[in-house]
């Protein structure tokens, strides 16, 4: 049996690593625990970095998930502006980005996810991705140079976001979407259309089935051809075309790297480290299936049961119904559960043409998600049923 | 325990209601309304996992 750590050190310093801390406390662990970030910032919110940081409602500080004193309070112990390079299973030894090593004992791995970029892009101003604040803050300053026209590569939820709060700064938006109906594999045909239909009536140029084909300018960017040989006017650029796990710096540490640090039902990678959030690949039971979540619900819960694990061997599997929520123009969109694009998929309550209704998905008998538009409520009622593993008849009987 | 929310952050995701129906409803008129103020000690340890678990950290207990 392996011993509980006598000091636990998280590498990421954003919300799975600071839930993983604040858990270590919350449970009564009294060793030291070192939270090493690879940005200068103590941790922060995401979500608000794509609706009320870029629309410019809030100040930056507001989106701080903690400050100096809560942490001293808790006594965690901030390294910040380090980058963790390298890990040495064996000696159980980090090398930082500055040369020095250190050394660990427990280990929670929470270095989250980095947006992919397009090749070819480097040097041209006012392309764009979006993750951190310093992105956030970049693409704000972009917007309030009163650009004429912003084009948003993706329409996945963070390019979405983005379309929906640029049209609300009143800026000419264009969309390129390379699937036929945004959102598709992720929801599905016909609510993927939903998707796209409040966007249009929003009045972004929606252009789907169609790819980059080269984002090109004089020092700026100033247009976008796309692969059907068009070509859109451009001052911005913002590319939303998805994410990949942070792992570079585990090559060679002897844990298994799969499009994610390969974790058991538990979090656990290896004896005594864990594997929390965006980069943590696991096998959620209650889906029978291995799965990587990149939403903030998740790393705040995976975060805080890695923690949990790593002092008691007799915590179990992480077996959550994965959820997340999406806030564009006055829509809230909330999907809970595993979904894919061929699940049957109906409308419980509300209805597709007012915009307002949830709609749940089956897979071989039961009901495998919800998706909510502006029905916080029957998203939380159907996804305790999918906990539950329910039947999709059960859950179409259900009322609520 | 008074549980106190800060309705300017509440975006109403029903979070606290999954977790705890009885204490915290989030009705068809999209707003949270909190069914018990002032729930026991038993209850303790369900209102603080709807404190953690709130995306806009919106709830928290005062003890008076």
């Amino acid at each position: 049996m392996t011993r509980a750590p006598r000091a636990v050190t998280i590498v990421g310093a954003s919300l799975a690593g600071l839930n993983a801390a604040e858990a270590l406390r919350r449970e009564g662990f009294d060793g030291p625990v070192t939270l090493i970030g690879a940005e200068s910032r103590l941790p922060y919110d995401r979500p608000p970095l794509s609706k009320q940081v870029l629309a410019g409602d809030w100040a930056p500080e507001r989106a701080a998930l903690t400050d100096p004193e809560e942490l001293a309070e808790d006594g965690i112990e901030a390294r910040l502006g380090v980058r963790a390079t390298a890990l040495d299973m064996a000696a159980r030894e980090l090398t930082l980005h500055t040369g020095e090593t250190v050394e660990f004992d427990g280990l929670v791995i929470a270095t989250g996810a980095r947006c992919r970029t397009m090749p070819g892009t480097e040097g041209i101003g006012g392309v764009h991705v979006l993750r951190s604040l310093d992105d956030c803050l970049a693409l704000r300053a972009d917007f309030e140079a009163t650009p004429r026209r912003v084009v948003v590569v993706g329409a996945g939820f963070i390019g979405a976001e983005v379309a929906a709060t640029a049209r609300g700064r009143g800026l000419d938006v264009t969309m390129v979407e390379a699937l036929p109906t945004p959102l598709s594999r992720v929801l599905g045909d016909e609510m993927g259309e939903v998707c796209a239909e409040v966007h249009r009536d929003h009045g972004v140029d929606l252009r789907t089935a169609v790819g980059v084909e080269r984002i090109s300018g004089d020092g700026r960017v100033e247009r976008v051809t796309l692969s059907d040989g068009s070509t859109v006017d451009a001052d911005v650029v913002v590319v939303g075309i998805g994410v990949v796990p942070n792992t570079g710096w585990l090559e060679g540490s002897g844990l298994e790297v799969d499009d994610g640090v390969v974790c058991d039902a538990s979090c656990l990678a290896a004896d005594r480290v864990a594997a929390a959030g965006d980069v943590a690949r696991w096998p959620n039971e209650l889906f029978g299936e291995t799965m990587r979540v990149e939403h903030w619900d998740n790393a705040a819960q995976q975060g805080a049961h890695a923690a949990r694990r790593l002092l008691d061997a007799a915590v179990g599997p992480f077996t959550p119904v994965p959820w997340f929520w999406s806030d564009q123009y006055d829509r809230k969109i909330q999907l809970a559960g595993r979904v894919r694009g061929d699940d049957e998929v109906r409308v419980v309550a509300g209805s597709v043409e007012e915009r307002r209704f949830a709609a749940i998905y089956g897979r071989a008998g039961r009901i495998v998600g919800v998706l909510g538009f502006n029905r916080p409520r029957h998203v939380m009622r159907y996804r305790a049923l999918i906990e539950q593993r329910a039947g999709f008849d059960e859950a179409l009987a259900a009322e609520f | 325990m008074r549980i106190v929310v800060d309705f300017d952050l509440c975006e109403s995701n029903a979070v606290c209601m999954q977790i705890a129906p009885d204490i915290f409803e989030v009705r068809d008129d999209d707003f949270l309304y909190i069914l018990d103020e002032t729930p026991g000690e038993a209850d303790r340890a369900r209102v603080e996992e709807c404190v953690q678990r709130c995306p806009k950290q919106a709830i928290s207990i005062a003890e008076d």
